[in-house]
């Protein structure tokens, strides 16, 4: 196995040191998982394309000595869709958060998937808007505490994974930073798969989401993780916990491959 | 196959938006993007049946929002990218066009001008987006808006409109309107037509700096690295240095960035500003005009130039950026100048700004999709 030396020398720019990211932030374990994945698939990062949207997630496609496109607020699907469009030979992947892929962007990941580009997108779910200081998001638990909801927020949060099954995309899987060998070959599998690949991180956001809920150990965090998940097989006993898991890996044809099928047909 | 012949006999009856279609693939177009929405939607249509053809790209986004993300995204694979709009789509487009700025990506947007604000006059033309294409995006910038007012002029600025996007890595606004998107006029297609394609880098992949300019040429343009070469660049829509990284609290990096990305423009105005002016030398009066509001113009300035009068004819076919020095000049050779625009005045207050008091300058304004008759003008001329 690769040590984080190692990786670290193969893959990141080290002009962007230090990152902007929080003591606790589970960003670096997600992007860790990330680099090992490509590593172990032997990818060529020469060969890929990092688009992100807004927010402390969208920050770390800066970190990787890379191709990469720091977007709007919301649109990174809709950056990427055009990337891969106009180049199939790529290899794109979006790293977004919940208030860029669900709130702001959440029409766009809709039609990413309905359209099934082959793209592979990494959501940090964090359950907040943490570059602006801790407001709730789309994925918030209700009545929790955030800068807009200091009595508690009243919304009923997206079970995001879920509405991804639920549109189409061929590959789904949620993890959280507490399962990073998990995560890494979900990460993996969303890498290898040639349409629209979805994973899902639940990832600790310790300076603006648990410390306004009162929980100031990373450890009791992590814990938290680990008692409120549950594996899909066991979810319907448990219908009060989040599910993690592989949702869906199937099969459908993909954008690019069905547009050149239709130049093949109709080019003079 | 040759772009020409797919696109059939060199003349031929068609209609401005299609002619939009046909400059933009003899311009090397091979990308669009785009949402329908009256009265832009036939360009859409005409792309769809076309690209392919050619082995380009056809994308039909989920909104104008995510079409010109994808244009963006697309132009850094090195592919000419477009898309087309009006003006509820336009007005969406906005943020996003500010990104294509801060991050020089060559693109262009075409917006076929219906009545507004809102929903407004779907299916009717008016000039009412002509601020917004200059100032519709948030923060400090210039941009490149072309305005034909027929349907050849439409193909021909479509060519110009991609070949200046490319030379200077910035976006370019076509702002044509309903009346000439939807006018059907004879046209020429041009058999070679110049063409410019934007400077790609070729130096060692660790002395590339993505946003330092000067590689090649001594110009403001840096040189430009797809994704996909090796040359790992990082784009993003932050305040950024020659490196492309994010610099956001340092007010000299802000400042050179932001200097440097409108002087670009500002610097070639002999360049980019490309106008169609008729009997200006010994000119009393001027007839400003551009786009559909153009041609009552030129038949106003017609009636009186068979009078006898010493009427010039300027059809702004570069809108923005406003070329301030060229009315300061105007303005010490006419007594006044007559703006005709279909909307509240726009041009006419740069105009003003201009000549600064030293002529007359009045406007000649019409909404809701009438145009200005020659008699109108000739009121403010006789």
């Amino acid at each position: 196995m690769i040590s984080n030396t190692e990786l670290d020398e193969k893959y990141l720019r080290k002009g962007m040191m230090p990152s902007i990211l929080c003591a606790g932030c589970g960003n670096g374990i997600v992007l860790n998982a990330t680099l090992r994945a490509i590593d172990k698939l032997g990818m060529d990062i020469d060969n890929m394309v990092f688009v992100s949207g807004i927010g402390c997630s969208s920050r770390l496609n800066g970190y990787i000595k890379a191709d990469a496109l720091h977007a709007t607020h919301g649109r990174a699907i809709a950056f990427a869709t055009g990337i891969k469009a106009a180049n199939p030979d790529l290899d794109v992947v979006v790293f977004t958060g919940d208030g860029d892929c669900a709130g702001i962007g959440g029409n766009h990941l809709l039609h990413g998937i309905r359209r099934n580009i082959g793209i592979t997108v990494i959501t940090i779910n964090n359950y907040t808007y943490g570059m602006t200081g801790g407001q709730f998001s789309p994925t918030t638990p209700q009545t929790s505490r955030s800068t807009t909801s200091p009595f508690g927020t009243i919304e009923h949060p997206f079970d995001l994974s879920r509405i991804v099954v639920s549109a189409g995309a061929p590959y789904v899987a949620r993890w959280t930073v507490a399962h990073p060998v998990q995560l890494q070959k979900a990460i993996r599998k969303g890498l290898d798969k040639k349409g629209f690949s979805f994973i899902e991180v639940l990832s600790p956001c310790p300076t603006s989401y648990w410390r306004r809920n009162k929980v100031y150990s990373l450890e009791s965090v992590y814990q938290w993780y680990k008692d409120n998940t549950v594996s899909l097989t066991k979810a319907d006993d448990h219908p009060e916990k989040i599910t993690i898991g592989e949702f869906y890996d199937g099969e459908k044809a993909e954008w690019t491959e069905l547009w050149k099928s239709l130049v093949g047909q109709v080019r003079v | 196959m040759d772009v020409n012949n797919v696109l059939g006999p060199s003349q031929q009856f068609i209609q401005g938006d299609k002619a939009c279609v046909y400059g933009a693939l003899l311009a090397g177009c091979r990308f669009f993007a785009g949402y329908p929405i009256t009265p832009a939607t036939e360009i859409a249509e005409e792309m769809s049946r076309l690209l392919p053809r050619l082995g380009g790209t056809y994308l039909q986004m989920e909104d104008e929002i995510a079409s010109i993300a994808a244009i963006i995204g697309a132009s850094w694979t090195g592919t000419k990218t477009m898309t087309a709009t009006s003006g509820p789509g336009f007005s969406l487009m906005q943020e996003n066009i500010g990104y294509a700025i801060m991050t020089e990506t060559p693109c262009v947007i075409v917006n076929v001008q219906r009545g507004g604000p809102s929903t407004g006059q779907p299916t009717i033309p008016s000039q009412g987006d002509v601020m917004q294409a200059r100032f519709g995006s948030h923060g400090d910038y210039e941009i490149i808006t072309l305005c034909p007012s027929s349907v050849q002029q439409t193909l021909e600025q479509m060519i110009r409109a991609f070949n200046l996007a490319e030379k200077y890595r910035t976006p370019v606004i076509l702002l044509t309107d309903a009346a000439i998107g939807h006018m059907r006029e004879r046209i020429t297609i041009p058999a070679n037509p110049l063409v410019v394609t934007r400077d790609y880098v070729d130096i060692d992949y660790n002395d590339y700096k993505p946003f330092r300019t000067g590689y090649l040429h001594a110009t403001k343009i840096p040189e430009f690295a797809p994704f996909g070469s090796k040359y790992n660049t990082y784009v993003t829509g932050l305040t950024h240095n020659d490196d492309g990284h994010p610099i956001t609290d340092d007010w000299n990096v802000h400042a050179k960035l932001i200097k440097r990305i409108t002087s670009k423009l500002t610097d070639n105005m002999e360049d980019i500003y490309d106008i169609d002016t008729r009997y200006t030398d010994y000119a009393e009066i001027a007839v400003v005009s551009y786009g559909i509001s153009a041609r009552p113009a030129l038949e106003a300035v017609y009636m009186a130039q068979r009078l006898g009068r010493d009427v010039a004819y300027i059809n702004l076919t570069t809108l923005w950026p406003f070329n301030y020095e060229y009315f300061s000049e105007l303005s010490k050779r006419v007594d006044k100048i007559v703006v005709v625009e279909m909307n509240i005045g726009s041009i006419y207050h740069c105009v003003r700004e201009a000549t600064s008091g030293r002529c007359d300058v009045v406007l000649v304004s019409s909404l809701g999709g009438r145009v200005s008759t020659p008699k109108d003008i000739w009121e403010e001329i006789k």
